[in-house]
């Protein structure tokens, strides 16, 4: 005879289970949704008031002058270009300090790093991704902020003291570990047949690194510089302390300027109407950013995919 | 000259070359250990005077009378007043009532109410100074500047060195930094409020975002047919670990303060925000841990008759945990020193009282770092500093419970 329990109970609760399961990995898609959905919103009532062009295009920004609803559309303060620019500046800058320090001291663990040595300096340089950026910019407003005045006056030229500089110059030892880790992943990643070979033809270390490794890991490290330059341009706190508010269209990097995140937090910190296009702005705002973060991150994990389809 | 000749006078300039390039390499690292360096090394530099605080002793008499009204200050006054006799003038006055903090009444009147029987009794209390008498005891005010340029007359340098020779001005423990909320005041502000705020909000973010990354890790490792939906989840949850910790402010106050109306400033709100900020964090360390389970033991139970779920349950989550809850642990450390998202849900107010519930206005560590570093005085960045120190060690904390748990836990198969 044989034992047939009944498993309807169990079933039951299995299904249910799983049910919980799926309905739990929709949350992320619901995120998104949200995000999107709620940026939209706000952003198309913005568009109502004023033109999307104005937004993209125009060339002035003071959303503190259009307190009545009928200014709006006339004044055309809503020009979003100094601030695209305030954050190109200001990302550039932080790329140009931490492309190269990353991408050398990359090279230095995958390629001449005793392990030793690497089990020191690697856990060391994470500890810089890890130091929340409200404390970078702590540094970049009371610290390297005074001294770029100070070395300024010395140098007989003006800093401002909210100077892009400071606030790009410390941006960029925040993203060093982002770019020294992928950097470093998709060099230590290049075969050793094509080192071995390089070697194998009288090749110093430098040369076989310029010259065979670097090109091999290219496209690697390209998608590392485009998530840190997403990074850079997501980057609230370092520019809210340090950057300031002036929306001056300038390159001078002694200058102050602003970006997109600052006036954000600018326009939305504090007590806020919901009609006003001087609210609803920093919806679109925050569209244009989650788009271009978007789509470099795309972008770049594509890049990243495809290379190291490339070895395997 | 021969090729072989050529050959050996390029060799000295590639040779130059390579110790070049590798002491890019050495530089490149020390630069960027330097930044690290010099970063902690200003941090502690500034923050670690708060550890002390500067006290003044006063010979007073609590009479009963000052204790009905609420008269404390007015005490002091007197104190500071029979102290130095020879401040007569209005204006010397002031300067000596500027002398003590202006919460000092409060300071009296907690060691009174401890201790009753001090009523009537003429004694020596230690009460807390101005941020002013503090940094010149700190040091950070200059004595050698012209009297125009100080923020301490000669008048009160003068008093203030009596008071230091007779020993009664030093530097103590600053126990008020650790158990008060925020002040205007910069000598009586303090960290607490701040920082049970921050432990509501991940307390509120651990609830949410613990589950429900393992839910999801769980389901796309070991149940999720491969398909288009599963595919679009799992790009989706990449994208969303890179966007713009801004944006999912920005989220939180269209969806959670205006959609659902919940309070502003809230823990509860900003721990919701923070959840989904780290979910993909978990997720992807989740989804790691059940990867390295081998199949061998899912095999295992399933031949000894275990259903998919009771494999799961059973055999894979256990083994899995440790790796989970390590990247849940980094995952609330980043939370910890998120910054941009609360101040788009309004966690910059300015809050005296330390928060009760997950519902009450509050404000969080880094915020309240943000909004002390954007205060004139010169007492705050002192408090800034030692705040920041203050996140640092729980994030050093956290971290290091996350290694310690991968290091004793982690299993080798």
């Amino acid at each position: 005879m044989y034992v047939t329990p009944s498993r309807k109970a169990q079933k039951a609760v299995e299904a249910l289970i799983r049910g919980v399961l799926v309905l739990s990995s929709t949350v992320a898609v619901l995120t998104t949704l949200g995000i999107v959905a709620s940026l939209l919103f706000e952003s198309l009532r913005f568009f109502d008031a004023v033109p999307l062009t104005d937004f993209l295009f125009g060339l002035e920004w003071s959303p503190q002058t259009a307190i009545r609803a009928d200014q709006v559309g006339a004044s055309g303060s809503f020009g979003a270009v100094p601030l695209f620019a305030g954050t190109l500046l200001i990302s550039a800058i932080a790329l140009v300090i931490a492309i190269p320090v990353g991408l050398y001291s990359a090279i230095y663990l995958a390629e001449y790093a005793s392990t030793s040595v690497r089990a020191w300096v690697k856990p060391t340089l994470e500890i810089l991704a890890g130091i929340p950026t409200v404390v970078y910019g702590f540094f970049a407003a009371l610290v390297v902020a005074p001294w770029l005045r100070g070395a300024g006056e010395g140098a007989g030229f003006e800093v401002s003291s909210e100077s892009a500089l400071a606030a790009g110059l410390v941006m960029g030892i925040m993203i060093i570990p982002l770019i020294s880790s992928l950097a470093e992943d998709v060099i230590s990643a290049v075969p050793r047949s094509l080192r071995e070979a390089a070697l194998g033809l009288g090749a110093t270390r430098s040369e076989m690194i310029r010259q065979i490794v670097l090109p091999a890991a290219l496209p690697g490290i390209m998608g590392g510089v485009l998530l840190a330059a997403s990074r850079a341009i997501g980057e609230t706190m370092i520019v809210v302390m340090a950057a300031g508010l002036s929306a001056n269209l300038t390159a001078n990097p002694f200058q102050a300027v602003t970006t997109v995140t600052v006036q954000i937090v600018t326009l939305l910190t504090g007590d806020q109407e919901f009609d006003s296009p001087k609210t609803l702005v920093a919806f679109a705002l925050g569209l244009v950013l989650f788009v271009v973060t978007l789509l470099l991150n795309v972008v770049a994990l594509k890049v990243v995919k495809k290379y190291r389809e490339q070895y395997e | 000259m021969s090729k072989a000749e050529r050959i050996k006078a390029g060799l000295a300039h590639r040779y130059r070359a390579e110790r070049h390039f590798r002491l890019y390499g050495i530089g490149a690292i020390l630069l960027a250990l330097g930044f690290l360096g010099v970063m902690l090394t200003v941090v502690i530099g500034r923050g670690v005077g708060v550890l002390q605080q500067s006290y003044i002793q006063l010979t007073l008499t609590v009479t009963a009378e000052a204790a009905e009204t609420g008269d404390w200050q007015g005490l002091i006054k007197t104190s500071l007043r029979e102290q130095f006799p020879e401040a007569r003038k209005r204006k010397d006055k002031k300067q000596l009532y500027g002398f003590v903090s202006s919460g000092a009444g409060y300071a009296l009147r907690r060691q009174v109410e401890q201790n009753p029987d001090l009523i009537g009794q003429r004694r020596a209390y230690w009460l807390p100074v101005s941020d002013d008498v503090d940094m010149l005891l700190k040091d950070a005010i200059d004595r050698s500047l012209p009297e125009s340029d100080r923020r301490i007359t000669d008048q009160e340098l003068a008093w203030i060195d009596t008071l230091i020779e007779s020993g009664a001005l030093e530097l103590r423990f600053n126990k008020g930094f650790f158990t008060s909320g925020d002040s205007r005041e910069p000598e009586l502000a303090g960290i607490l409020g701040a920082a049970v705020g921050s432990a509501l909000s991940l307390l509120v973010c651990l609830m949410l975002a613990f589950p429900l990354g393992v839910m999801t890790a769980v389901h796309l490792e070991e149940f999720a047919p491969k398909n288009r939906w599963t595919d679009l989840i799992e790009v989706n949850i990449n994208n969303l670990a890179a966007v713009p910790s801004i944006v999912f402010g920005l989220l939180g106050l269209a969806v959670f303060l205006n959609v659902f109306g919940l309070p502003r400033s809230a823990p509860l709100v900003g721990g919701m925000v923070l959840a989904l900020m780290t979910l993909p964090t978990i997720i992807i360390a989740s989804r790691a841990a059940l990867k390295s389970v081998p199949p061998s033991i899912r095999q295992a139970a399933m031949a000894l008759g275990a259903s998919p779920v009771q494999v799961v349950l059973h055999h894979i989550l256990p083994s899995a945990m440790p790796g989970m809850l390590t990247g849940t642990i980094i995952g609330m450390a980043q939370a910890l020193g998120e910054t941009a998202p609360l101040l788009m849900i309004g966690m910059v107010a300015f809050i005296v009282d330390v928060p009760q519930g997950i519902l009450e206005q509050a404000t969080a560590l880094p915020v309240q770092i943000f909004l002390w570093a954007d205060a004139p005085e010169r007492a705050f960045g002192e408090r800034t500093a030692a705040a920041i120190l203050v996140l640092l060690v729980f994030l050093v904390l956290m971290n290091l419970t996350a290694v310690i748990l991968r290091k004793r836990f982690e299993q080798r198969w």
